[in-house]
């Protein structure tokens, strides 16, 4: 079962809210659910579009996967890119050295990160036909329209 | 300093004449203490961005062209265009002029019907008011200008979404060293540290304003910048720094309905990245603008002994 954003988001402002010790004090588990929450995000988008998210991986991470999937046919999800390799990063340097003093407030940046992108995922559902809610995805669109042949499919 | 830099044209766009008028003038201001000129393009019309772009995309591209045109008619190649709006939609229509027969002809259909001559692309260059002051100026010679250093100030560099996306109609970005990176801009972050400031590692740096639904999504836009504004806070940052007038005024107007609507107060304030380099180069605040922000900064800036 796919999770609904709100209760994505939730979990994400838990993580937000929580003290320091407790979030360097699970330092692995947290970064692992930074990745989690991002894949629950896009799954959620795939699965409004009536497609099945990838089990694959891109550069190693699944997350990275489901950007590019949902980047198709849609050229606004583009705008994920920087968020989710953001996700990606920020667990990273939380697996890679949980001991550091930094790490509780990494988790709380990648947390806000995600809360991020759950609510610009919800804003373009809501939005998905009143129009455009990504600003700067209307390049694409022309590009898309004029060049149909380069647009990727699946 | 690039020579070309020195005298370009410069196209404000609406906003600056409006809400973010003290844009405009911390812009003016500060090229004029840096000994640059900008020579405002007469006549000047809007570029597209806002309603015309969801009637009709062939007009939008007509209006940046026409820009454009004026441009060259000035006898200028390159315009500084620093609302991200205009910038974004200049840097979209020299995109589908060179790539698309369709557009040129309408281009030149409308050009025609208006009484002018046709925007040929490729003949004026659009730059951001970040590119203008990093080639004209560059890190060390803003160093060296330097009277009222920001040291101590932590700020938090916020781009926007248009400054970098799409990726296809910035040719000249992700060009390796020295070159704007879309993926992790650092322009402005350069240029504030240059004048003394701390800048922090911010991961919304491009992240959604909600600009484009202030109106009819609310609480949606007012969680998006809740969400910046929070998370500059937990990034250790005293100011954000902004280079375009909606993602400034949502910031603003946001902050205040975060705390009405939500209870969320934020303290982290809200300033053009051209303001804070006026107030370094020696300019009062007042010169800069400050009072024209809706979000007051002036116990900052009076602690910091800024302005």
């Amino acid at each position: 079962m796919i999770l609904p954003l709100e209760a994505i988001r939730a979990r994400a402002e838990a993580l937000i809210e929580a003290p320091d010790e407790a979030l360097a004090g699970a330092a692995a588990r947290h970064a692992e659910e930074l990745l989690l929450f991002g894949e629950a995000i896009l799954e959620r988008w795939l699965a409004a579009q009536g497609r099945e998210p990838t089990k694959g991986r891109v550069e190693g991470f699944r997350l990275l996967a489901l950007h590019r999937q949902g980047a198709r046919r849609d050229p606004s999800f583009n705008a994920c890119r920087e968020s989710c390799r953001e996700l990606v990063y920020h667990s990273n340097l939380v697996r890679l050295d949980p001991a550091h003093f930094e790490t509780a407030r990494r988790i709380r940046l990648g947390a806000m990160v995600a809360r991020h992108l759950a609510l610009f995922v919800e804003g373009k559902l809501e939005n998905a036909r009143l129009g455009e809610f990504c600003c700067s995805s209307r390049s694409l669109r022309d590009r898309d329209r004029l060049f149909p042949e380069a647009v990727p499919q699946g | 300093m690039t020579r070309e830099y020195k005298r370009v044209a410069y196209y404000p766009g609406c906003a600056l004449e409006e809400t973010g008028h003290a844009y405009n003038r911390s812009t003016k201001e500060v090229g004029k203490a840096l000994g640059l000129e900008l020579v405002e393009l007469k006549n000047w019309n809007c570029c597209g961005a806002m309603e015309v772009k969801n009637i009709d995309p062939k007009v939008e591209t007509y209006l940046s062209a026409r820009n454009l045109a004026i441009a060259a008619e000035m006898g200028f190649e390159v315009v500084m265009a620093p609302c991200n709006g205009c910038y974004h939609n200049l840097k979209k229509a020299e995109y589908d002029l060179a790539a698309d027969p369709a557009t040129r002809e309408s281009v030149d259909r409308l050009s025609q019907r208006a009484g002018h001559k046709t925007y040929e692309s490729g003949s004026v260059a659009t730059i951001h008011a970040l590119d203008w002051l990093k080639a004209a100026i560059g890190e060390e010679g803003l160093r060296r200008r330097i009277r009222n250093s920001l040291a101590g100030l932590k700020i938090a560099n916020y781009y926007g979404c248009m400054y970098t996306r799409p990726r296809h109609i910035f040719p000249e970005k992700d060009k390796g060293p020295g070159s704007e990176s879309t993926a992790k801009p650092h322009f402005m972050d350069d240029l504030l540290a240059a004048a003394g400031a701390t800048c922090v590692e911010y991961p919304l740096k491009t992240a959604c304003c909600g600009g484009a639904h202030t109106l009819s999504d609310s609480d949606t836009s007012t969680r998006l910048v809740l969400n910046l504004l929070e998370g500059a806070e937990v990034c250790g940052a005293d100011v954000i720094a902004t280079e375009c007038p909606t993602c400034h005024t949502g910031l603003e107007i946001h902050q205040v309905r975060a705390e009405k609507v939500f209870g969320r107060k934020t303290r982290v304030k809200i300033l053009y990245f051209t303001q804070l380099l006026g107030m370094a180069l020696g300019l009062s605040a007042r010169r800069v603008g400050v009072h024209e922000n809706f979000s007051d900064s002036s116990d900052l800036l009076k602690a910091r002994r800024l302005g």
